[in-house]
């Protein structure tokens, strides 16, 4: 028995040829949040659909609550609780808030083959959840679209954490928002979190992760260069080694050369 | 300066009750999708109102007749709404009446099928074709304008092919004498509340033939499912969890999709709809003129979008109402049966379409900005 929620064990994916990851391995207890590092082509994208149930893993497993689980499709993922929102969000912009809210799983009343979609419950439901985390919905049948990109974000979190979610998967949650909607986003994770939810946070922003993250794991070409606790690891090496350090280095190097050159001449 | 920051705490203080004032009631119809047709019905009769208010044209044999026209483009309008709103086009309509119309008179007239017997076929047929028009488009992924339109060429050609095969001729008479007694085409073949009427004109309040009885002698058919359909419609996409499927798959597939939605069975039942829907006009028009015709329902597919749009639906699929198709609807019938009454030439109303039609477009634009933009 381990106090881990999940465990993602040395899993690998292969596309024909190409490793897209290799001996990847993850463990997230309550309340953690770790955040996932990479740069462009790194393998975050088919991570997160491992993580998601869209990708089978070729090698390694995936233990939740102690329990080995296989993936057969999206569906099994969000059954057991591990809820993923995509860069997209899955948010109609022309469609109310609790419409979005619901959307797929539209409570009912009635009788059946009259049953209707209970639009005052829903409203309901979508308007506290909102506002427990601080955004006034001042009409929760206005559209999505006149939101802000971070309130959408944090719509389509809340939605996944009230439709069961135990582990979250957010990809990129604060890529095209500004620094004051980003920060909103952030605090809103680590309130999730701290509720006991366990979050995997990805994203190739160091100055986002860092400050919310309690462990961290850099993944750089389809390989895992380690997982690090906070106390552990510094803002600037974690940059360096997302960012692959040495070539970083090297081009310093490079760099500082060539201004050599350029100075004497 | 005291004034400035008198305001200010004001402000902060009233903060949650000045922001639910924000929206102003007119803000909250401009957000309709339907409030453009609604505006655009009062216009059309305030303006026949005053050109053509003492022609004939309101009185309830008049009213009746371009309420009878609108309700006929008003059924298939509003199928054409709902599925625009899931996102996809149907271009078939039109073909569909035509083929519908002689699935019920070929077996009524020369196989000596029960005409409800042919009624049924002929919505059996529908919701193969709907059926076929929705699995090609949610399986190619191709435009459902394309499938829509090859279906278009397909279906006209076989019903005049067929036609002619069978009958040798492009149009199949002789079905007023089928309709007493049936079954079931009564629902699509009797004018209602015809006791309202007698009564009316008992007190001389409607106009009267030389014979005593009304000229307007009931509700027609088509007005009755025209009402039906469009509170169904509405009902659907306003309290159903389908409704909120159809929006959801028309404004962002692969959205619904990640989140639970059977996008595809969606699609596919709303071309059933549209399918079904022009049945159902061709069954109203088929047995009120007792013959089908080749012919029948040509450019009705157009006319139905166009009143669609009028309504509010957008192109692109997510937004529109039932309600909005149905008044779009009546703006074309009463402007088309209109005209007649007034000193301007008929062939002037296709130019009134087209402007119709683009006014309503850039005026949905607009609204889908104000809908959708940040604060």
């Amino acid at each position: 028995m381990t106090d881990y929620l999940v465990q993602f064990n040395n899993i690998s994916k292969f596309f024909g040829k190409v490793i897209a990851l290799k001996d990847v391995t993850m463990r997230l207890k309550k309340g953690e949040i770790m955040c996932l590092l990479g740069d462009n082509g790194a393998g975050k994208s088919t991570l997160i659909k491992t993580l998601a149930g869209v990708h089978k893993p070729d090698e390694g497993e995936i233990i939740f609550e102690n329990k080995k689980i296989i993936f057969d499709s999206p569906k099994d993922a969000l059954d057991i609780g591990i809820g993923t929102v995509y860069q997209d969000l899955a948010l109609v912009s022309l469609m109310s808030v609790t419409r979005n809210f619901f959307m797929g799983r539209e409570p009912q009343k009635g009788i059946p083959f009259f049953k209707t979609f209970d639009v005052d419950r829903a409203n309901k439901i979508a308007a506290e959840r909102m506002g427990q985390i601080g955004i006034d919905v001042r009409d929760p049948s206005q559209a999505v679209g006149t939101m802000s990109g971070g309130e959408r974000q944090c719509l389509a979190i809340s939605r996944a954490i009230y439709f069961g979610a135990k582990v979250l998967v957010l990809d990129e949650p604060t890529s095209a928002l500004g620094v004051h909607q980003a920060s909103m986003v952030l605090k809103y994770i680590v309130k999730a979190a701290s509720e006991g939810l366990a979050v995997i946070l990805i994203t190739h922003n160091v100055h986002h992760a860092y400050p919310v993250g309690s462990s961290f794991t850099v993944l750089n070409r389809g390989k895992s260069m380690g997982t690090f606790q906070k106390k552990d690891i510094s803002r600037e090496k974690l940059l360096s080694m997302m960012a692959g350090g040495e070539e970083l280095d090297k081009l310093e190097v490079e760099l500082q050369e060539m201004d050599r050159i350029h100075g004497k001449n | 300066m005291s004034l400035k920051s008198k305001s200010i705490s004001s402000k902060s203080s009233l903060n949650e009750d000045e922001r639910l004032k924000k929206i102003s009631p007119l803000r909250v119809l401009l957000n309709r999708p339907e409030l453009g047709a609604l505006g655009g019905s009062i216009l059309v009769f305030i303006f026949f109102g005053i050109v053509a208010g003492d022609t004939g044209m309101f009185s309830a044999y008049g009213m009746l007749n371009f309420f009878d026209v609108s309700a006929n483009l008003g059924i298939i309008a509003i199928a054409a709404a709902m599925l625009m709103i899931g996102g996809e086009f149907d271009l078939s309509i039109g073909s569909m009446i035509g083929f519908a119309g002689i699935c019920i008179a070929i077996p009524a007239i020369y196989w000596g099928w029960p005409l409800w017997m042919s009624i049924v076929f002929a919505f059996a047929m529908a919701v193969l074709v709907g059926y076929f028009n929705g699995i090609m488009v949610v399986k190619t992924g191709l435009p459902s304008f394309i499938v829509t339109l090859a279906m278009l060429f397909i279906l006209r050609g076989l019903t005049l092919a067929i036609t002619r095969l069978i009958t040798g001729r492009t149009q199949v008479p002789g079905l007023r004498v089928l309709i007493e007694d049936d079954p079931l085409a009564w629902i699509f073949a009797t004018d209602t509340f015809k006791w309202l009427f007698t009564w009316l004109g008992s007190l001389k309040l409607i106009e009267l033939r030389t014979d005593g009885t009304p000229l307007a002698t009931g509700i027609p058919p088509s007005v009755i499912w025209f009402v039906a359909l469009t509170l169904f419609a509405t009902w659907i996409l306003m309290k159903t969890r389908y409704g909120n499927w159809i929006f959801a798959s028309g404004g962002d597939k692969v959205g619904a999709t990640n989140v639970g939605v059977p996008v595809g069975r969606v699609k596919i039942s709303l071309f059933i709809g549209t399918a079904v829907a022009s049945t159902i006009f061709a069954c109203i028009q088929v047995l009120d003129a007792g013959s089908a015709d080749t012919m029948r329902g040509t450019l009705k597919e157009l006319e139905a979008i166009a009143a669609a749009v009028v309504g509010g639906c957008l192109l692109t699929g997510g937004y529109g109402s039932a309600i909005g198709a149905a008044f779009g609807a009546i703006i074309f019938g009463t402007v088309s049966m209109g005209i007649f009454y007034t000193d301007v030439d008929t062939d002037w109303f296709k130019v009134f379409l087209g402007a119709m039609m683009l006014i309503a477009v850039v005026f949905n634009n607009y609204i889908r900005k104000k809908v959708t933009e940040s604060k």
